[in-house]
């Protein structure tokens, strides 16, 4: 088997038939971790390689009943809570915060036989688009290592772009997956709001978040998310009602009869021409396909950013409260009184960005301010979600970039945080409005860097996406793999 | 002048009432009172990283009930709100509360004289958990987070109560009326009910609101009167000597009879309510109200009225007998085992409540079944113990926890109500008392006392005086025909 390519759908299938282990899975992904680390730093912890391969082995003799992911290493992003594992979010205040309980999501992955390797790196509290605002160090793009993975989960799409693991999980709340997946080479996918249990992942903005599932093909991320999706009674925002498996609707003969939506407002200024090329060559292979394209328009997309980011602080500032010092995770103990120590935990246990979203999140909050701010973000949001609406009644799904450019070189934007909101113009409008939306690999750069395409569908229809993206990869010429090893 | 005006005071009260629900509001964790410090806690409650809210369905039918009672109108919908501050009592730095659309507008709450104060509101919410600060701590504090989750009810008053008795009046009728209806124990020593008040005086006839102040830390309905005596007149005094209210949050200090501030309105928390996204908005249907309409407990001022016409009993006895949901039930238990229910009134107004105010007795341990002391109603009224024992019967029940029969026979107690024992006795007596025989039937009647107190002398007590008195006059109505004869 060629490392470099496998993916989780074969080498399910070679465990599975017995052409393959899992054993011997679980040592080759240790040995590419081991040595890929220190470039990349995509982990901020790894489980002890004794128990991935006692794990890996109980695996092998469970044969059959082992489960959908049977002896996969799976990378988990660090604001998913793991018991096994530190789940630190990237941030000093929570460093060696070691969870009483697994999310829902990781009882879902062993309860199918994948195997947890370790915690991804990411933004702090997944507040960022490169992994850059990681308390822990950045994380490198396996394509390019001087330029960043994306994020916030980076580590997550640089592990499985590298080899590190086969499969990932990331969170995103206004394009935290897409875009790493589009800057890595990786098929990203954020589910509809209510989708995937979001109990035991450390919420950033609890009405935007949503776990979701990396990998190098459609299949793969088709075959992750139908084991972490479904209804969880111990999360009330998630939705009751079983769904189409759609692992087994990947194989829709042509794309005869959909319309796909190209939104105008997508493909204006700041817009990089080659990204532009790479996404029209995408639509016109989906044409080819069978489907038809419609011009639509989102007229509300220029309001997005702003209305995203008050909403998404506001919450933050409420979320990240818990964070005083009192019960877990950093305290500043030379704080000699209750108000001083709560300042101190927080000055010195927050990051920058942090910080500057609680500011921004408490500020909109504020008696007096509430209505010209939240409120009037709350109203856009609804507006963007009936332009979405009114667009799905001429079309089936929407096409666009997923980023306006690819990956950036670390510490590019690190000093201009509006620049840094700018990498997720594409992606934030499905988070509002709770749409599914998946990124999938659209050909390289010139310098050879990936380029993402997103689909963004009905509440629901990731099955659509997922069969859309499957005619895309048959069209497309696969646009290989990172780095050194890509002569083996 | 300021100082000759005549003020009218202005009180709302806001009160917290716990929900008597099996488990916590947002986790499974159980509500319950008095466990060891942080026993009662699992990650949801404790605010970890991660962990989610789930709306416990029962303390939605108790607030449902609430609004029913209180003749609210209960809103199909209605949304839950993060109240953010910090304090180390509270994991998440918020309180997940309702603020706009709660679950319950407007209502009332009927005061004894017939009157009533109409209210703002109902809604649900979580309690925080508690401090401690003890002497002997030096710089440590401590954190209880039991409390922490459990679910409460805020019942907010418009601001019509014109003075601290009727502030009053308003807390024993609303805690009858969550007491009848199993909404809430309304235990104001272990802190599951609660009441703050805002207070302010306006010159009599003047429509606008004069500047109040919030007053905290009212332990008792007392404290709650006699804290707002004590701040009404406070504010009046600074009226009348041209000063001005400062808008403040005050301490009650019961032992020092004052107030104490807390913090001035500069110092208040602005508290950036918004819409919890971690919970849907809350959506009641019709036939769910139906329902919950259909199951309300019957009401304090229902049951006082069926009292009075059911048994038959005094409109005032019947109005004791509903003063406390405990008691009217532990009354309609024993008038179901026993027919008099005149009789049973009486006695449990009288020797029984005074027995558990003398032994400091509380409903939930009480010994003595209803059935146990229709047991001994029975024995009295069948005339085989006499009041005076059926009281010393009654405090061996409460001691021994034993059935009212077997503690009669045990402590001897048993009265003689047998024709034929009775007979000899009072033919002993007549017999060896001659010379007062001869008086009484001489017409000296006032000699039958003496006659009888022999008898009971001759039982040791035991003897029925119903049994004693017409056998006695039998016996020498015999003897006086005997003589003329
Ligand atoms: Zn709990």
């Amino acid at each position: 088997m060629d490392w470099n390519s496998a993916t989780a759908t074969d080498i399910a299938r070679s465990i599975a038939s017995g052409s393959l282990t899992a054993r011997d899975v679980i040592g080759e992904t240790i040995t590419r971790l081991d040595r890929l680390e220190p470039g990349l730093h995509s982990f901020l912890s790894v489980r002890n390689h004794d128990d991935l391969v006692r794990e890996a082995e109980a695996i092998d003799r469970a044969g059959t009943k082992a489960g959908p992911l049977a002896g996969l290493p799976i990378a988990v992003k660090d604001n998913i809570c793991t018991v096994d594992l530190p789940t630190s979010c990237g941030s000093r205040i929570l460093e060696g915060y070691r969870s009483p309980y697994d999310a829902t999501v990781v009882e879902r992955i062993r309860a199918a036989g994948g195997i947890l390797i370790g915690k991804a790196n990411l933004d702090e509290f997944g507040m960022g688009s490169s992994t850059e605002n990681s308390a822990f160090g950045p994380t490198r793009n396996p394509w390019d290592e001087k330029r960043v993975p994306g994020g916030s989960s980076g580590g997550s799409a640089a592990a499985v772009s590298a080899g590190q693991a086969i499969l990932a999980l990331g969170s995103d709340t206004g394009g935290s997956i897409r875009q790493p997946a589009a800057y890595s080479g990786l098929v990203g996918l954020k589910p509809t709001y209510g989708a995937v249990s979001r109990y035991g992942l450390v919420a950033f903005a609890s009405s935007l978040d949503q776990i979701g599932p990396l990998g190098r093909t459609v299949a793969d991320t088709a075959l992750l998310y139908d084991v972490i999706s479904g209804y969880d009674p111990r999360d009330s925002t998630s939705v009751p009602g079983s769904r189409p498996a759609t692992a087994r609707s990947l194989d829709r003969t042509d794309l005869k009869g959909i319309k796909i939506g190209i939104p105008e407002e997508y493909f204006t200024d700041g817009l990089d021409p080659e990204i532009e090329r790479a996404v029209r060559l995408g639509i016109e292979a989906l044409v080819d396909a069978g489907a038809e394209t419609v011009s639509i328009s989102i007229p509300h997309t220029r309001f997005a950013i702003s209305a995203y980011y008050l909403v998404a602080d506001s919450e933050a500032s409420a979320n990240l409260a818990r964070y005083d010092g009192v019960r877990y995770g950093y305290r500043d103990s030379q704080a000699d009184d209750l108000d001083s120590m709560y300042c101190s935990t927080r000055q010195i246990g927050f990051g920058t960005e942090v910080k500057r979203r609680i500011l921004i999140g408490t500020y909109a909050l504020s008696s007096g301010y509430y209505d010209a701010w939240y409120l009037q973000a709350m109203k856009v949001r609804g507006l963007i979600a009936i332009d979405f609406e009114r667009a799905f009644e001429k079309c089936d799904f929407l096409v666009t970039p997923t980023t306006p450019t690819a990956a950036f070189l670390l510490g590019e934007k690190s000093d201009d945080p509006l620049a840094m909101y700018l990498s997720d113009i594409y992606t934030i409008s499905a988070n509002l409005a709770g749409l599914p939306a998946l990124s999938v690999p659209c050909g390289l750069t010139g310098n050879g860097l990936p380029i993402g395409i997103q689909f963004m569908g009905k509440p629901w229809n990731e099955p659509v996406l997922f069969a859309a993206g499957r005619h895309l990869e048959k069209r497309l010429a696969p646009i290989g793999c990172p780095g050194e090893e890509s002569t083996s | 002048m300021s100082g000759d005006r005549t003020y009218e005071t202005v009180i709302g009260l806001e009160v917290h009432a716990h929900l008597l629900t099996e488990t916590k509001i947002f986790c499974g964790c159980e509500n319950r009172f008095g466990a060891p410090p942080n026993s009662l806690v699992c990650p949801v409650c404790l605010g970890m990283p991660g962990v989610l809210p789930v709306l416990n369905e029962q303390a939605v039918e108790l607030a449902i009930r609430a609004g029913l009672a209180f003749e609210c109108t209960i809103h199909e919908r209605s949304i839950f709100a993060r109240k953010n501050y910090f304090y180390p009592d509270l994991p998440k730095g918020y309180q997940i509360s309702q603020f706009e659309e709660p679950i319950c507008e407007g209502g009332r709450v009927p005061l004894p004289d017939g009157s009533e104060v109409a209210l703002i509101r109902i809604h649900l919410e979580e309690d925080a958990g508690k401090s401690f600060h003890p002497e002997n701590g030096g710089d440590h504090s401590f954190v209880d987070l039991n409390r922490c989750g459990v679910p409460l009810i805020e019942i907010v008053s418009t601001p019509t109560i014109r003075s601290p008795d009727m502030a009053y009046d308003f807390l024993v009728s609303l805690k009858q009326i969550l007491e009848f209806t199993g909404i809430s124990d309304c235990n104001m020593e272990e802190g599951s009910l609660r009441c703050d008040a805002n207070v302010s005086l306006r010159p009599a006839g003047e429509i606008n609101l004069g500047t109040k102040t919030e007053l905290k830390n009212l332990n008792s309905f007392r404290a709650v009167r006699d804290g707002l005596k004590v701040e009404i007149a406070r504010q009046e005094k600074v009226l009348r000597s041209g000063g001005e209210i400062v808008q403040e949050t005050l301490l009650w200090d019961a032992a020092a009879q004052k107030v104490v501030t807390m913090r001035t309105k500069e110092e208040s928390h602005d508290y950036r309510y918004f819409p919890e996204p971690d919970l849907p908005p809350l959506i009641l249907t019709a036939e769910r109200l139906e329902a919950a309409r259909s199951q309300l407990p019957e009401l304090p001022v229902g049951m006082r009225i069926r009292f009075a016409e059911a048994y038959g009993l005094r409109e005032y006895d019947a109005a004791v007998l509903t003063g406390s949901a405990e008691l009217a039930r532990f009354f309609e238990e024993t008038v179901a085992h026993f027919p008099d229910p005149n009789q049973a009134a009486n006695f449990v107004l009288g020797p029984f409540l005074r027995l558990m105010k003398e032994k400091n007795l509380g409903w939930a341990d009480l010994p003595i079944t209803p059935a146990r002391l229709a047991g001994l109603l029975d024995l009295l009224a069948e005339g085989s113990i006499s009041a005076a024992s059926a009281r010393n019967v009654l405090e061996s029940m409460a001691a021994t926890g034993r059935d009212a029969a077997r503690l009669t026979e045990s402590l001897g107690l048993t009265q003689i109500s047998d024709d034929g024992a009775i007979r000899s006795v009072v033919r002993e007596v007549l017999d060896g008392n001659a010379p007062q025989v001869a008086e009484y039937l001489a017409g000296k009647e006032k000699v039958f006392g003496f006659l009888v107190g022999q008898v009971m002398k001759a039982t040791r007590g035991k003897g029925n005086p119903k049994v004693v008195t017409p056998i006695m006059k039998e016996e020498l109505a015999g003897r006086a025909g005997k003589k003329r004869g």
